[in-house]
């Protein structure tokens, strides 16, 4: 049983450079942290190789400084860390990211079972996931919200959608995301930290994929182009109401009472 | 469009994705298996190849914009019902369409009941509604639906694709937007169109402390996801004369690799969707003790205390009481935010509510820029002095009934 995990570096804060020139975020200088979301992803795959047995590859695609996040993963039991580096992938969207990720999936000689988190901090946009899947032409299931049953050769999965949840089956090879809280992600362990301190992260850079068309990957490869960044436009007209805490809360009881939310 | 790629190495010309296809794209060339315009990639040949030598391939590059044109909605059913959302979409594409003169069509996918529920689409003045209807579409299955999708989308050409952001929606459509090597944009709060036909796509980015302006300028469709009450729902028209198509469904479109053991609804708790009244408790409440005054005040006031994005991380409430992007979106009647600075994240989903009441210890806190009603004061000072004064307010109106 073969896992990859996609995993992703964010910053650890929102506040983040952007480049006035091509819209792109810079990334420099910020702190990195490993996409909370892809801990519940990393703690599933771990799971399901205790209960089947079989091995988990953690890959991302980012700069180099990636490796630091690829240790955590191997501290928490990743048997494989995988970063895809290149300057040619800076800018990519989701299309050119997921192509990126499948590349570097085949380069791996693909997965029994590719597992992402929901979603990312930065991007927000949750669609990775089931883009790699079209790209491989596996099926997916998102938003997991519990692995029913797993064996070595098929998955059952509890999705959550707005009025009913559902159980699906698939058999491997497949791609799931999970949700936040569908497990407890364990914290990495000192004594695997010991024993994985030599371990090499395998860089691969575009050289490496089999797809060398160059309009597939970062800026060149996304059909996406943001053109421009702005502030979010203040609206409304306020009110405020002052006084003592008993005399605004008065005024705002009032205001209900007239408005008959009371 | 070039979107079938063979590979020859592994295609022994059996000759059976000819046969399977139900549109009679495939024929046997002087080298090899050869693709016609008729192909609607619905990926029958894929699934029927024995060698599985067939795949999607995109081929990235421009269009010919002018041969897409109108915009398609993803008209989600759940649970045998039309989703919401889908009225929302309807209504903001017939905004986006008047600006070119393009039509707003839906489409359907679902097991049996999705006709009928396809005609309460046409009143409101949905030109052509497509209906992919057949018992292997019971439940929500990722690949066959994006199937069924992508045989309307070649057919139609349309130049934007509307989907409802909901969890099978944003299932559906990364798919969607790969197969045909083109763009989307999640959780759009604004949609323009431009005169060229290019949708301007405007959704918080990067923590929400921006705003991005979106453009996909070289490929069609332009695919966007739009959250539900985020756009005004569509108006009954006079004279609607919408016409219903049932497509054609075969047993290889609804060939799934995934199986559905069950469905069952989710024991029903009133959504914070749902809810009249909401108190939202932001980073500014520390205290345990005024937490408790907060959830007693809720309960005055007869709504549900919902939290934001950082407080869920902490542990207070579940996702289904976050309000966020990566929450929910509400429009409840009132909404009172305590300790809650108003990141655009957070204000973009509930910035709609008819009355905005939100208490903060900062006077600069972006909340206040939203709200219609501000106090500028401590939590744990302004929430025990609210709960006296409503609980005094409810008790001079007895006959009162809160919302």
């Amino acid at each position: 049983m073969k896992i990859i995990v996609c995993i992703k570096q964010v910053p650890s804060s929102s506040e983040v450079e952007i480049d006035p020139e091509n819209g792109t975020l810079k990334r420099s200088g910020s702190e990195s942290k490993t996409n909370p979301y892809d801990l519940f992803a990393l703690e599933a795959a771990l799971r399901i190789r205790n209960q089947v047995g079989g091995t988990v590859t953690a890959l991302t695609m980012g700069p180099d400084q990636a490796e630091e996040m690829m240790r955590d993963a191997y501290m928490m039991g990743a048997d494989d860390a995988v970063i895809l580096s290149d300057k040619k992938f800076a800018g990519s969207d989701v299309l050119a990211t997921s192509y990126t990720l499948a590349q570097g999936i085949r380069v791996l000689e693909g997965a029994d079972l590719i597992i992402c988190g929901k979603q990312t901090t930065d991007g927000d946009t949750a669609q990775i996931g089931p883009a790699i899947a079209e790209h491989l032409g596996i099926p997916h299931a998102a938003w997991v919200s519990e692995i029913t049953e797993v064996t070595d050769s098929q998955i059952s999965v509890r999705q959550d959608l707005t009025h009913v949840f559902q159980i699906s089956r698939m058999e491997y090879p497949c791609l799931i995301t999970v949700e936040k809280d569908s497990n407890v992600p364990r914290l990495p362990s000192y004594k695997l930290r010991k024993e994985t301190e030599k371990k090499e992260v395998r860089i691969l850079h575009f050289d490496a994929l089999p797809d060398k068309n160059l309009s597939r990957y970062g800026l060149i490869g996304s059909p996406t182009t943001v053109e421009r960044i702005f502030a979010p436009e203040k609206m409304g007209s306020r009110q405020w109401i002052e006084g003592t805490a008993m005399e605004q809360a008065e005024k705002l009881t009032e205001l209900f009472v007239k408005k008959k939310f009371i | 469009m070039e979107l079938l790629h063979f590979n020859a190495a592994r295609c022994d010309l059996c000759g059976e994705c000819i046969k399977k296809c139900p549109f009679s794209a495939l024929s046997m060339g002087e080298e090899g298996i050869e693709v016609n315009a008729a192909c609607r990639m619905c990926g029958v040949c894929v699934k029927s190849c024995p060698q599985e030598a067939i795949r999607f391939e995109q081929k990235a590059g421009t269009v010919d914009k002018k041969e897409w044109k109108d915009i398609l909605i993803y008209a989600e059913q759940e649970n045998g019902q039309i989703h919401p959302v889908v009225y929302e979409l309807i209504g903001e594409a017939k905004k986006l369409a008047e600006n070119v003169g393009y039509k707003v069509h839906a489409v359907l996918v679902g097991d049996e009941g999705t006709k009928e529920n396809a005609k309460k689409l046409i009143p409101y003045g949905v030109e052509r509604i497509f209906v992919y209807e057949h018992a292997g579409f019971c439940g929500f299955k990722a690949d066959c639906y994006t199937d069924a999708l992508a045989d309307c989308i070649s057919t139609l050409k349309p130049s934007v694709v509307l989907v409802g952001a909901t969890s099978t929606g944003r299932s559906l459509a990364p798919r969607l937007s790969t197969r045909f090597h083109t763009g989307l944009t999640a959780d759009c709060t604004k949609l323009m169109m431009k005169e060229n036909t290019d949708l301007v796509q405007i959704r918080p980015a990067f923590g929400g402390n921006v705003m991005a302006q979106i453009l996909i300028t070289n490929s069609r469709p332009q695919f966007a996801t739009v959250r539900y009450k985020v756009m005004d729902k569509a108006k009954k028209v006079q004279n609607p004369v919408g016409r219903i198509e049932i497509c054609p469904v075969s047993d290889e479109l609804v060939k799934s690799a995934i199986t559905v053991q069950k469905i069952q609804p989710i024991e029903h708790k009133r959504s914070i969707e749902e809810e009249d009244v909401l108190v939202v408790a932001g980073r500014g409440v520390t205290s345990d003790q005024d937490m408790e005054i907060l959830c007693e005040l809720t309960k005055e006031l007869g709504g549900q205390l919902c939290f934001t994005r950082p407080m869920v991380e902490e542990g207070y409430g579940d996702t289904a009481h976050q309000i966020g992007l990566s929450g929910r979106t509400v429009k409840p009647k009132l909404i009172l935010t305590f300790g809650v600075s108003g990141a655009i994240q957070f204000t973009a989903c509930m910035n709609s509510a008819e009355c905005i009441v939100s208490i903060n210890n900062d006077p600069g806190a972006q909340i206040f820029d939203i709200a219609h009603y501000c106090i500028n004061g401590d939590v744990s000072e302004i929430a025990p002095a609210l709960l006296k004064q409503v609980k005094k307010a409810k008790e001079e109106q007895p006959d009162a009934i809160s919302l």
